[in-house]
């Protein structure tokens, strides 16, 4: 793989942390892999393995202790502030519990104008086009602007989510338990948008999801993380079929997968 | 087959509230054999929790059972005063529940609130801990005495799960009601504590009534399954034939819209729409709006048709004269 192709890449990071009774932790231990542009790549993994923290190191919201994280080519971690809100518009993320990540005393149009006063885009005018425009991209329409957050479905709501991350024209997402709050109905409705979208916009990812039919579904690499440390990293289709690592066959069988077989034949991939 | 340990028929439990009436549940069956896992399964808002809540009699104002009985080893619950219930509650019917820091009081330590209800049922306090310990260690929990010392906040979500199945346990019930026992849990601990329930039904002989959302855990657990939607059961059958072969489009679309490994595909099959305001439900089968073989005779209520051996739908599509 060339340097050229990749559009994220972390270098042997680590990240310690100290345990209430004093004791270093490390959490985060000499993790290296890149995320080709236009591919979504999965981080598997129980929780406490570390995956959402490196999306977080990612995009800087949290600092390595060691080690480097490359954004198209530079090196952007530990940059100041003032610097890395020049990148933040091209690298942005969507959170676990929709509503949540909403101010409840906000309209989702003013959720959505954030971003873009923040860094600076559009007249008055032309952001509330871009809002209608975000809306209609996630299947919302322009009325929903002056919805609330408690007025919104959690599909709804998380689609709003979405929107926002889209608001900067971002070139990367980090996913973080993007659909592990919703219904079953609706979990299938938002991971088929973000391929959607995926396709129609360029768009990259990096996926953090404790259910494997998810990742399953969405990813074209996976990583496997256990204590911190990546035990294998591989295509979807030959990971599940034949995990090289021992370690992984052991958490991939220790974890719940649905294998049913009901339902209508699903046509072969194109 | 012998006598069934649990027969819910009919049951509607409403909740009466200012902008309307809910009927959380309104019209479920439900039957458990003996040693038997049987799964709920549905999406949020489909009445699960509240068909669970109503076996054990815990339903609260505005919330009312309004119909339907609940037969427990040949008594009908729903006829009990509350004393008599209180001796069923929690010693022959125990149950579990998603949150477990929820279920356990922040500022007790564990083992005063494991013993307590059995001091309050006459045990000698020593006779208490050692039972109680004792328990702990058959569920897997490799030092009782550290736990039992210990605070909810000082351990795991998986060890609080694990304390909560053994205070359910500790009576002996014939049936265990699990309400999405491992929601919150990760992977891993999800998986021990759903082997932990297969176990102790092998060594206790005791029946389970598990409620999920996650087809995963339905695979894994379930003998037989009930699928609910709005309130409803709309299917139910042996775990193969319901998801080897699920007959109500709900219940298709729902497991179509579970990614599957070999069932590789570029999109998911999706249910369109969301899951109803139960407040505000169409006439009919409530799912005619999101049903991709909605016809006309769905504007009238479904009955509930055979659709195999021990297999139910209730739907149009399989009634032998459907409505004109």
């Amino acid at each position: 793989m060339t340097a050229a192709a990749s559009l994220v890449e972390v270098r042997n990071l680590v990240k310690d942390v100290v345990r209430p009774d004093g004791t270093p932790l490390r959490v985060v231990d000499d993790v290296s892999f890149a995320v080709r542009e236009g591919e979504t790549f999965g981080l598997a993994g129980v929780s406490g393995s570390g995956k959402s923290l490196i999306g977080r190191m990612i995009l800087n919201l949290v600092g390595p202790t060691s080690g480097e994280v490359f954004f198209e080519g530079q090196s952007i971690a530990g940059l100041a502030p003032s610097v890395m809100q020049l990148r933040r518009p091209r690298m942005q993320m969507v959170f676990q519990n929709p509503l949540a990540s909403m101010n409840p005393r906000k309209t989702a149009g003013s959720s959505l104008e954030l971003p873009l006063i923040n860094f600076g885009l559009g007249s008055p005018r032309e952001r509330k086009e871009r809002i209608a425009e975000l809306l209609d991209l996630v299947g919302l329409s322009p009325r929903h602007a002056q919805y609330y957050p408690h007025e919104f479905s959690g599909g709804q709501c998380q689609r709003i989510g979405i929107a926002r991350a889209l608001a900067s024209r971002p070139k990367f997402i980090f996913l973080d338990e993007p659909v592990s709050a919703l219904d079953v109905s609706i979990q299938a409705q938002m991971l088929n948008l973000l391929k959607d979208l995926q396709e129609k916009l360029g768009l990259t990812y990096l996926f953090v999801a404790n259910n494997l039919n998810v990742l399953y579904f969405i990813s074209d690499r996976i990583a496997v993380l256990d204590a911190g440390r990546i035990i294998e990293e591989a295509d979807t289709e030959s990971l599940f079929a034949a995990p090289r690592e021992d370690l992984t066959r052991r958490l991939l069988s220790a974890m719940v997968l649905f294998t049913g077989s009901g339902g209508r034949p699903v046509p072969a991939p194109a | 087959m012998t006598r069934p340990v649990l027969v819910v028929s009919d049951l509607a439990t409403w909740f009466h509230t200012r902008d309307g009436v809910v009927k959380a549940v309104d019209g479920v069956d439900l039957e458990i054999g003996r040693e038997e896992i049987v799964t709920v399964v549905g999406e949020s808002g489909s009445g699960k929790s509240v068909t669970a809540l109503s076996v054990m009699r815990l339903i609260q104002e505005p919330g009312r059972i309004e119909r339907g009985s609940i037969v427990f080893d040949g008594t009908d619950l729903l006829t009990l005063g509350e004393a008599e219930m209180r001796s069923v509650r929690g010693t022959r019917i125990a149950m579990i529940f998603q949150n477990p820091y929820a279920s356990l009081h922040p500022s007790f330590r564990i083992g005063d609130q494991m013993t307590e209800p059995l001091v309050l049922r006459g045990t000698e306090r020593a006779e208490a801990v050692r039972r109680s310990a004792e328990m702990l260690e058959r569920i897997g929990i490799e030092d009782p005495s550290r736990v039992m010392r210990g605070f909810a906040y000082e351990v795991s979500a998986g060890i609080c799960q694990r304390v909560m199945l053994a205070m359910a346990l500790m009576s002996d019930p014939e049936l265990l009601i699990a309400d999405e026992p491992t929601t919150n849990l990760d992977a891993i601990a999800q998986v021990q504590i759903l082997d932990l329930i297969r176990e102790m039904r092998g060594e206790t002989r005791m029946s389970v009534l598990l409620i999920t959302h996650d087809f995963g855990v339905v695979s894994k657990m379930a003998d037989r399954v009930v699928v609910m939607y709005a309130g409803r059961q709309v299917e139910s059958g042996g775990a193969g034939a319901v998801l080897g072969e699920p007959r109500h489009p709900y219940t298709v679309g729902l497991i179509e819209s579970v990614p599957r490994p070999g069932h590789a595909a570029e999109r998911l099959r999706q249910i369109a729409g969301e899951v109803p305001d139960v407040i505000r439900l169409p006439a009919g089968c409530s799912f005619r709006p999101r049903c991709p073989q909605a016809m006309e005779s769905c504007g009238e209520a479904p009955p509930v048709v055979p659709v195999g051996a021990g297999h139910v739908a209730r739907c149009w599509l399989y009634a032998p004269r459907r409505a004109a």
